[in-house]
């Protein structure tokens, strides 16, 4: 094989998505990103490959990415693949990056696939944008994404059309600004993506039948591997299922001077609205007052509910990039001028403690 | 036994964030802390020494005012501190990041008992990629998300944490080890801490010093170099402001119920 090389970028083609799988079962992840990813692959005129790493047997799962939109799906079956290892998988990874030499490659920002990422990334010499929250290719259609979604004015800017960098944007400096990163001199082009963010497109069992499936013996010495999992534990605790709910109230610093009943007003008033689920803003969790699944923002989770309700949280981008894209939002905060009524559909200046049993009432004398 | 611990100075973002003009963050204005998962990566260091005989050194990269944090850490109780500062490293990416710590943690030398420690991820980019990075580029296992810690001779044994639970991994060291903040409980730096602080070694390490090291390529790093470039930064558009409510809390609650209502969301 000649030399790989990471800057022979005319080298590189297609769009690659890392498909993680736990337990012999794909993550909601993957059909996020390779609907999106198939958005990219249509935008450049090329073909979208899905990559699958796996136990014996993973590759009965292969159809179904297919059925999202990936063209091909290459798999890679062994038994020391059956449970991540950051050795075993990264070394597959950039093995078959080295093979195929994709364009783009993008990573569910999981626990995993952060931790796979910057690994292939250092070693496959080229860039990482972390947890981005949009992605285009074309120029045209990025313009149109900065027009919808920016403060820029896209009519007095130049843009070079041609470009055909992956654009990929992120909450930057601590969610305060949003920046849009490019690596432009190495290939592939590589980012990981936020879980939820994306939406996962219709599956098609058509297409599911027509992907190529293309299974490729990995090249492992298993005598070599350093690192041993010794087990795998799922914690009984109870699943909080913010992506998922139809109804988010989330608390904030506001909060913290009574935290349980802060917590309990927060679930009665997601009752009230019709059964949900409580959320937390950063500072809460980096208090230790609440549990880091719960957080909603660019640390956290990204949802978008039917009804998401602020309460005492001041709405920093940091976690409205968490939540912005609610279908309606409700604020209520004890200063009018905090950020969050900026993008409230309703606001209430007030305490928290008194306003929220107030709403409660009012909302259950409607019913 | 040596124990790398990686810090990063960061701007306080929990609080008010200064901006600039053109709307970029103005670090200068903002206090600067100690990123906390770092400290987190620094209380697992002194658990081990007090366990056994080690050498806690705390390696950061930035500007030479990052020298204040580390007096604080040598006043917690890191053994030496060597802060890596220079114009040609300003800019750097993740990528050119941990290429030069990489470089200058193998300038050092790491050997086979030796252990380095991060924190997951710093609070003003979030990235959680140089530590894996810094790993890749020494050649060494890494294990991320730690949230548990046990030593038996050169054998760690590491609770993962994952979304839904944790993996218990095995490595050997020498190896590459993230903290989050489930790990333990930082210390404060003690009266006696910061006076001995001042006698401790604090070593810079400039361009000259590491320009020469393997690991460091010097076409990949700084502003210019690094792989991944900001292509624009904006911030979102300001929503038209929704319906403020106004009266007492029973009228501004009660207008919500009506509107809510109407919308047929309740």
């Amino acid at each position: 094989m000649a030399e790989y090389k990471s800057s022979a970028i005319e080298e590189f083609s297609n769009i690659w998505v890392f498909c993680e799988q736990r337990d012999g079962k794909l993550m909601n992840t993957d059909f996020e990103l390779i609907s999106e990813a198939r958005k990219l692959a249509d935008q450049r005129g090329s073909k979208l490959v899905a990559l699958l790493l796996g136990g014996e047997g993973i590759g009965d799962l292969a159809k179904e990415l297919g059925g999202y939109g990936a063209d091909q799906v290459i798999v890679c079956e062994d038994p020391a693949l059956a449970v991540y290892t950051n050795e075993a998988y990264s070394k597959v990874v950039c093995d078959m990056v080295m093979k195929y030499k994709p364009e783009v490659l993008l990573i569910g920002a999981s626990n995993i696939g952060r931790d796979l990422g910057p690994r292939c990334a250092a070693r496959l010499h080229t860039g990482l944008t972390a947890d981005c929250t949009h992605l285009d290719i074309d120029m045209n259609t990025y313009v149109d994404f900065l027009d919808k979604n920016s403060n820029v004015d896209v009519k007095n800017t130049e843009f070079k059309m041609e470009d055909v960098n992956m654009k990929m944007t992120r909450p930057a400096f601590g969610g305060h600004l949003m920046a849009t990163i490019i690596c432009p001199r190495f290939r592939p082009c590589m980012a990981t993506v936020r879980p939820g963010v994306l939406k996962k497109e219709e599956y098609d069992q058509t297409k599911a039948e027509a992907c190529e499936i293309t299974i490729v013996k990995p090249n492992i010495d298993t005598a070599a591997l350093h690192e041993k999992v010794l087990e795998i534990v799922k914690e009984a605790k109870e699943v909080v299922d913010l992506i998922g709910a139809d109804v988010v109230v989330s608390i904030g610093n506001g909060a913290a001077k009574d935290i349980e009943t802060a917590k309990k007003l927060a679930l009665e008033l997601a009752d009230a609205l019709g059964g949900g689920v409580v959320g937390s803003s950063r500072a809460l969790v980096d208090a230790g007052l609440m549990d880091a699944d719960r957080q909603v923002g660019q640390t956290g989770k990204t949802v978008h509910p039917k009804v998401y309700v602020a309460l005492g949280i001041s709405g920093a981008i940091q976690h409205q990039a968490g939540m912005q894209n609610s279908e309606l939002i409700i604020a209520v905060n004890k200063n009018e001028n905090e950020p969050i009524f900026e993008i409230a559909d309703y606001g209430l200046v007030g305490d928290l403690f008194k306003v929220v049993p107030e709403m409660i009432n009012a909302i259950n004398s409607m019913k | 036994m040596k124990i790398y611990v990686c810090v990063k100075q960061v701007p306080d973002t929990s609080g008010v964030v200064a901006v600039n003009p053109d709307g970029t963050m103005n670090r200068a204005k903002m206090p600067a802390i100690i990123n906390p998962d770092d400290l987190n990566a620094m209380e697992a260091a002194l658990q081990l020494k007090e366990k056994e005989c080690a050498t806690v050194v705390a390696v950061s990269m930035g500007p030479p005012q990052a020298g204040e944090m580390m007096r604080e850490l040598l006043a917690m109780g890191a053994d030496e501190a060597v802060l890596i500062s220079g114009r040609e490293f300003g800019g750097s990416d993740t990528f050119a990041t941990s290429q030069i710590i990489a470089g200058a943690i193998h300038h050092l030398g790491i050997k086979e008992e030796d252990l380095i420690l991060c924190g997951r991820q710093a609070i003003d980019g979030d990235t959680a990629q140089v530590g894996p990075q810094i790993a890749e580029k020494l050649h060494l296992p890494q294990v991320t998300y730690a949230t548990e810690i046990i030593k038996e001779g050169n054998t760690y044994t590491v609770k993962r944490a994952l979304e839904d639970g944790y993996m218990s991994i095995q490595v050997k060291s020498p190896c590459l080890i993230t903290c989050i903040k489930e790990l333990n409980e930082p210390r404060y730096m003690t009266v006696e801490g910061v006076f001995s602080a001042d006698e401790k070694p604090l070593t810079v390490l400039d361009y000259e010093a590491l320009k020469d090291e393997p690991l460091i390529e010097t076409e990949t790093i700084g502003l210019n170099g690094s792989p991944t470039n900001i292509f624009k930064s904006f911030n979102p558009p300001v929503k038209g402001k929704g319906e403020m409510f106004v009266g007492s809390d029973k009228e501004m609650a009660m207008q919500l119920a009506e509107k809510l209502a109407e919308k047929h969301v309740i």
